[in-house]
């Protein structure tokens, strides 16, 4: 069988070749390397800024970016037919491509936090480091660890006050440049649809705006997301009786720290939020005055056949629930997961209407393209262009930061910057 | 011993000079001289005249077997489409399995298992368009190649390099003519190429060859004696798709404006 072939249903007028080459891991990569993105401008919104609200949330949200970084290659990789040639993208760039970026703006965004990172917890990899050195009678784990924080500082040892100070500064001038690179890292993963001139609806300079935009809501929202999750266990650690932190009032202590932060931060979310979607109907009500030849076609799919996923799921349930629920008085820890996960999925539902949205109809503008998720996989292809595909890659940064954050603690750290 | 200072200096520089991409230098292998020294006055085109195809398939028969696209597999190198217009001015076009077995039904086959009777009277016009790699000037899918693996040849060919072909599909997604897929068998992207095998020996490519009613021509259109240029240069013809500014090489007599 062809490529793409068990997933498409043609109808009507379609050419031989035309099939929907570009399936749910090009749905992912956008989602990903969006979160990467918005997270990190989280995390610069309190570095650079200086917004106080945000430290909470802002080491947190960096450790997490750090987490997703391989999330973004790894959608790409699982979609390419020739997986082990994917190096070539780096070997021989073919810079009129816009794919062929690719390394270099991922290696360059990726350094950046790496770096932030390290001097964030510089401090933490020496403290630990010489704690360890000094502990008699490592166990197995102990050594590893010692080994790890020891390589990991690198042999810078001072931390006077005032190397740490400069520790800040560098920072502070990372997260700046790092604004930049990220908005550019997810810029550019929308150029590398609004450039393609062959596909009526990728074909828009909006699309790069419109892509950092949902990028940073679907970011700060996972974000939110995870620092709930996170508190909501420190709180069932910290406040069980057995727990030396125990009191009676701990539970309200945390519980207060943490709406606080989900309050603050939801408010970036919504103003977001409110660029993304304007960006987003403007573009449809340009296209839909201009009606340029291929609006007929564009018309049929976005009111027609894809009308439940853009009207109803996108902007219904994506968008416009989880923005009544923020702006409703009293915010709740409940309805913050709930508006949060909506918001998520209303950005996964955009970029599937991107993606999938605009292979639904042939070069023709006579015929359609219908696409079915394989579920259950029978073969490599359905497997890793599939649900069980997409899954892994979602599931992955968790798994990761569930791991980095036994190197990097994101709470409980006594001086943070 | 080397200060940390110097150490992080002399790294940074190493990675300056490393990165220098390998793509900013030219390579000039022999075949590459030998193509640049060789004749330049070489540019393939290639003409369709739709009034002589009567939409018998010979031609995707013989490219399938020609250029080794698994017969059965329901992607080609080149196909021809049906257009049937009606006098209450509907609009019907179809292509089944790229018309490989020439269309031996008058039903329309408008996918998931339907097709539409149309009656001889209600047609207002119906017609026959010969499709393939148009070989435009200014190639899209090269232009977004990620690793340069499909490139255009000095006589205008645009052609591909399997073993460098990453499979991104990103060629397939800018092709504004639908030539592009992935081949089943080498799992790369693939495209008509002319038959570039045989119009460099000479040869007429598979599909000119395999039509009886000499509707596709192929020559060189900067020799002013090729009877393919001087059609292209001194009749009318179309093209498809000039909007999108490609600047395609195969040149139609008889275009239609409802042609796709």
């Amino acid at each position: 069988m062809v490529h793409g072939e068990f997933w498409t249903v043609r109808e009507l007028f379609v050419t031989p070749n035309e099939y929907i080459y570009w399936s749910v891991q090009i749905v992912m990569y956008p989602f990903m390397t969006g979160l990467v993105a918005g997270a990190f401008v989280l995390s610069s919104l309190y570095h650079v800024f200086g917004i106080k609200q945000l430290k909470d949330i802002a080491r947190f949200a960096l450790v997490f970016s750090f987490a997703l970084l391989p999330a973004a290659p790894l959608p790409i990789i699982l979609h390419l037919q020739h997986p082990f040639r994917g190096i070539n993208n780096l070997m021989t760039p073919h810079f009129t491509s816009a794919i062929a970026a690719f390394g270099i703006v991922f290696s360059t965004y990726g350094a950046i936090v790496a770096s932030e990172l390290w001097f964030l917890y510089r401090k933490h990899f020496v403290e630990q480091s010489l704690y360890l050195k000094k502990r008699p009678d490592k166990t197995l784990g102990e050594k590893l660890m010692y080994f790890i924080y020891t390589v990991l500082t690198l042999g810078a040892y001072d931390v006077s006050e005032k190397a740490l100070h400069k520790d800040e500064k560098a920072i502070k001038i990372l997260a700046a440049i790092g604004i930049p690179v990220a908005c550019f890292l997810h810029g550019y993963a929308g150029f590398i649809f609004g450039s393609v001139k062959a596909n009526a609806l990728w074909m828009t300079p909006l699309m790069p705006v419109i892509f950092i935009m949902s990028a940073v809501v679907s970011g700060i929202a996972l974000c939110m997301l995870t620092y709930i999750v996170t508190m909501e266990f420190r709180k069932y650690f910290a406040c069980r009786k057995q727990s030396p932190t125990y009191s009676p009032e701990c539970r309200e202590e945390i519980k207060s720290v943490e709406i606080n932060v989900i309050r603050m931060t939801a408010k970036y979310l919504l103003f977001f939020l409110i660029f993304a979607i304007s960006l987003e109907l403007l573009d449809l009500i340009f296209r839909g005055y201009t009606a340029v030849k291929s609006w007929d076609v564009l018309r049929s799919v976005i009111y027609g056949k894809d009308f439940a996923a853009i009207f109803i799921l996108q902007y219904g349930i994506g968008n416009l629930i989880p923005f009544i629920l923020f702006l409703l008085p009293g915010m709740t820890i409940r309805r913050a997961i709930i508006g949060v996960l909506l918001v998520m999925f209303g950005v996964f539902m955009m970029r599937w209407n991107v993606v999938i949205g605009g292979q639904a109809f042939s070069l023709t503008f006579a015929g359609y393209m219908h696409y079915h998720l394989p579920i259950i996989p029978h073969n490599m292809e359905t497997l890793k262009e599939g649900l069980f595909g997409a899954m892994g890659v979602f599931v992955s940064p968790f798994i990761l930061f569930y791991f980095l954050t036994k190197i990097f603690p994101v709470f409980g750290l006594k001086e943070s910057h | 011993m080397i200060s940390r200072r110097d150490l992080l200096k002399n790294t940074a520089k190493a990675v300056a000079g490393i990165s220098v991409p390998l793509a900013a230098l030219e390579i000039l292998t022999p075949a590459r001289v030998q193509a640049l020294k060789t004749d330049k006055a070489v540019r393939w085109a290639f003409l369709v005249d739709t009034y002589k195809c009567v939409g018998c398939g010979l031609c995707v028969k013989a490219c399938k077997n020609e250029n080794e696209i698994p017969y059965d597999a329901n992607v080609t190198r080149t196909w021809v489409e049906r257009y049937v217009l009606t006098k209450d001015g509907r609009f019907f076009a179809d292509s089944p399995k790229g018309a490989r077995d020439g269309f031996i039904s008058s039903k329309i086959d408008l996918g998931k298992g339907n097709y539409q009777d149309i009656k001889q009277e209600e047609i207002k016009k119906a017609f026959f368009v010969p499709k393939l790699c148009n070989q435009c000037e200014n190639p899209p899918c090269v232009q977004v190649c990620p690793v340069g693996a499909t490139y255009q040849a000095p006589d205008g060919v645009v052609l591909v390099d399997r073993t460098w072909c990453i499979g991104c599909g990103y060629c397939i997604m800018a092709c504004p003519y639908g030539v592009r897929f992935f081949h089943p068998v080498h799992h790369t992207a693939e495209k008509c190429n002319f038959c570039y095998h045989r119009i460099t020996k000479g040869m007429k490519s598979a599909c000119v060859q395999a039509c009886p009613f000499g509707a596709r021509q192929i020559g060189n259109i900067k020799d002013p004696n090729d009877p393919v240029a001087k059609t292209i240069t001194t009749e009318r013809v179309g093209i498809l798709k000039s909007e999108y500014g490609t600047k395609p090489q195969v040149y139609y007599i008889g275009l239609d404006e409802e042609v796709r």
